[in-house]
């Protein structure tokens, strides 16, 4: 067998991610009955080959239970992750090229954002949004686009000055052009890899916001809501309703950061070749 | 120093209109909360059992027929007099509930900020000067499970393990149950700190040794490093000499910057524990639509984190010479 390059490696490793999660993603949605199917005849069991992830005090089978709160923190994680980036990307470009007053007014609510800790203002906001699950989605996705919006302002700065794009200005090509011809090309990369990686970030604190009871709903197998139920069970020591969910949502999160690191190394001019 | 004074002028000023800001969207968005506090602290049911009379002094108690930006502009003009308002749901000044609070959430901080920092650079330094070789992968590992690990579950695990199972620590709490509050000693106190302060200091580690593996990379590649070693300095000293003090300046930056998160992963931990610290007053806070006490606890939590960000500012120029020299030209 031909032995794979660095690169194909990397590409190999990439799909093999997309893969997985896409396979917890639809294994959730296929399997939300089940997770909210409780059985009193078959409570509180420990792992078994039946239930490999045991069942809940209502019978609930765990494993099913965390394959769709899996799904839904994923789905939740594409959607709020797609629209902080897109919130970074108008207002990074728009703080660089609409003058300074604008750039003033951007930095301001970016250095606003980040004095205040994440956990509370996604609280914050959830709560103004009547908690839920439009109060998850909005809080995660305006409180996640401040670091991305700084990196693309920066480099939207330096692109000003390149002298492609003050040839271009020069010949008479209008703002809005050069914006979709030559910035948002340039930018793509930068942009889709903060994207990845907003994804662990966003996951995380949507679990952490439900943890806490300010999102999902109890009735929702939501991974927040499974640790959080799973609390006041663990004195009496069923360690099992807390460890498997937690385990799983590290490895999608670690799955999530390795695609956003191999997209960064295969986009990257800089390691391109390596 | 005229400059260093004008510098810090500055940036206290651009705190303070942070700090409006943080006011006016906190309270916006608890204006905008269509949650009505009556339904959730009181109840449908003895909302219907109560008279007209008592709803109406019920509804002013909780400030909600008065309009928002009357009730923003009253609350902003008594806190300009250092009165934050009386917390809804404790019946207590806002100030006294954070002064309390901040007080027992205060160690738990500190011990993590400071360890976390430490244990950070130090690992970062050794990860960077065994760059590819067992102990970089080992500290690089970690840093990343980490990172991925929810604050909360890896409080639930360590309660699992040293709590249920061992019995070493206490299950929560900031004191034995049943004691009373005079008799409580310093070593309760820290006794029944160290898992929360250990969740922290173990999650915030992953950061900071990070980027102080990059710059110490950096370090170990620069000219200085190489002419270093052709004059023959050992392994030991040029981590020392060049590498520590080169990576100290961004370390502050970072350590500093850290605060932020610090804190907000002190509001879950402290949930797991029932640690009843300043995270857990939020919460309760949150839940219970209590404005005054949140706003307040908003406020001071972004202003120790615009305070850090100033440290960091000060001291970068403090320790590095050519920083001070910059912003004295600019």
């Amino acid at each position: 067998m031909k032995r794979l390059n660095r690169r194909q490696g990397m590409v190999l490793l990439l799909v093999c991610a997309a893969v997985l999660l896409a396979a917890v993603t639809v294994a959730g949605i296929l399997l939300e009955p089940r997770a909210m199917q409780a059985d009193f005849s078959r409570t509180n069991r420990t792992p078994c080959a039946e239930y490999p992830f045991g069942t809940d005090w209502m019978g609930r089978d765990m494993l099913a239970r965390t394959l769709a709160g899996l799904s839904l923190s994923i789905r939740i994680g594409l959607l709020t992750a797609a629209a902080s980036a897109l919130i970074a990307l108008v207002l990074g470009i728009a703080a660089a090229t609409l003058g300074r007053k604008a750039d003033a007014a951007v930095s301001y609510c970016i250095d606003m954002i980040m004095g205040i800790p994440h956990i509370l203002l996604v609280m914050l906001i959830s709560i103004a949004c009547g908690r839920g699950f439009t109060g998850v989605v909005a809080g995660v996705a305006l409180s996640h686009w401040t670091s991305l919006a700084r990196v693309i302002r920066g480099e939207v700065m330096q692109l000003r000055q390149a002298p492609y794009i003050l040839v271009a200005r020069k010949l008479g090509v209008p703002q809005g052009k050069i914006i979709r011809k030559h910035l948002l090309p340039h930018l793509l990369p930068q942009f889709l890899t903060g994207l990845i990686l907003l994804f662990p970030h966003a996951i995380l604190h949507e679990a952490s916001v439900t943890f806490l009871g300010f999102g999902l709903p109890s009735e929702q197998p939501a991974i927040g809501v499974i640790l959080s139920e799973s609390m006041q069970y663990l004195t009496t020591g069923r360690w099992w309703l807390a460890l498997f969910p937690g385990l799983m949502l590290i490895l999608v999160v670690v799955l999530f950061a390795v695609s956003g690191e191999q997209v960064r190394r295969l986009l990257d001019p800089a390691s391109v070749h390596e | 120093m005229k400059h260093r004074l004008q510098f810090a002028a500055k940036k206290l000023l651009r705190m303070a209109l942070l700090l409006l800001g943080v006011s006016i969207v906190t309270f916006a968005l608890m204006a905008a909360s269509p949650l009505d506090p009556l339904q959730t602290n009181v109840g449908q049911v003895a909302l219907g059992s109560m008279s007209e009379e008592q709803v109406a002094q019920l509804k002013a108690y909780w400030g909600v027929d008065t309009p928002p930006a009357e009730r923003y502009l009253g609350w902003l003009g008594s806190v300009l007099h250092g009165d934050f308002g009386v917390s809804l749901l404790y019946r207590q000044p806002v100030l006294q509930i954070i002064a309390a609070r901040l007080q027992s959430s205060l160690w738990l901080l500190l011990a993590a900020w400071v360890i976390s920092g430490v244990l950070g650079t130090a690992l970062g330094v050794v990860a960077g000067y065994w760059r590819g070789r067992w102990p970089d992968k080992l500290v690089r590992g970690y840093c990343f499970v980490i990172s991925s690990t929810p604050a909360f579950w890896l409080a639930l695990l360590l309660l699992m393990v040293f709590s249920v199972w061992l019995g070493w620590f206490p299950i929560g709490l900031s004191v034995p149950i049943g004691m009373d509050a005079a008799s409580v000693g310093i070593a309760d106190r820290l006794y029944h700190a160290v898992l929360p302060a250990l969740t922290l200091s173990i999650t915030g580690v992953a950061n900071i040794a990070l980027h102080t593996r990059e710059k110490m990379v950096d370090v170990l590649e620069s000219d200085y490093v190489l002419f270093a070693r052709a004059r023959g300095e050992s392994g030991l000293a040029i981590a020392l000499r060049h590498g520590l003090r080169n990576v100290a300046l961004p370390a502050i930056t970072l350590q500093f910057g850290s605060i932020s998160e610090i804190i907000g992963g002190s509001v879950l931990v402290e949930q797991v524990f029932s640690y009843p610290g300043l995270g857990q007053a939020a919460v309760t806070a949150g839940l219970g639509s209590d404005l005054p006490l949140l706003l307040g606890i908003t406020l001071i939590t972004s202003a120790i984190v615009f305070g850090g960000n100033l440290v960091a500012d000060l001291l970068y120029g403090a320790v590095d010479p050519r920083i001070r020299r910059g912003a004295a030209r600019g």
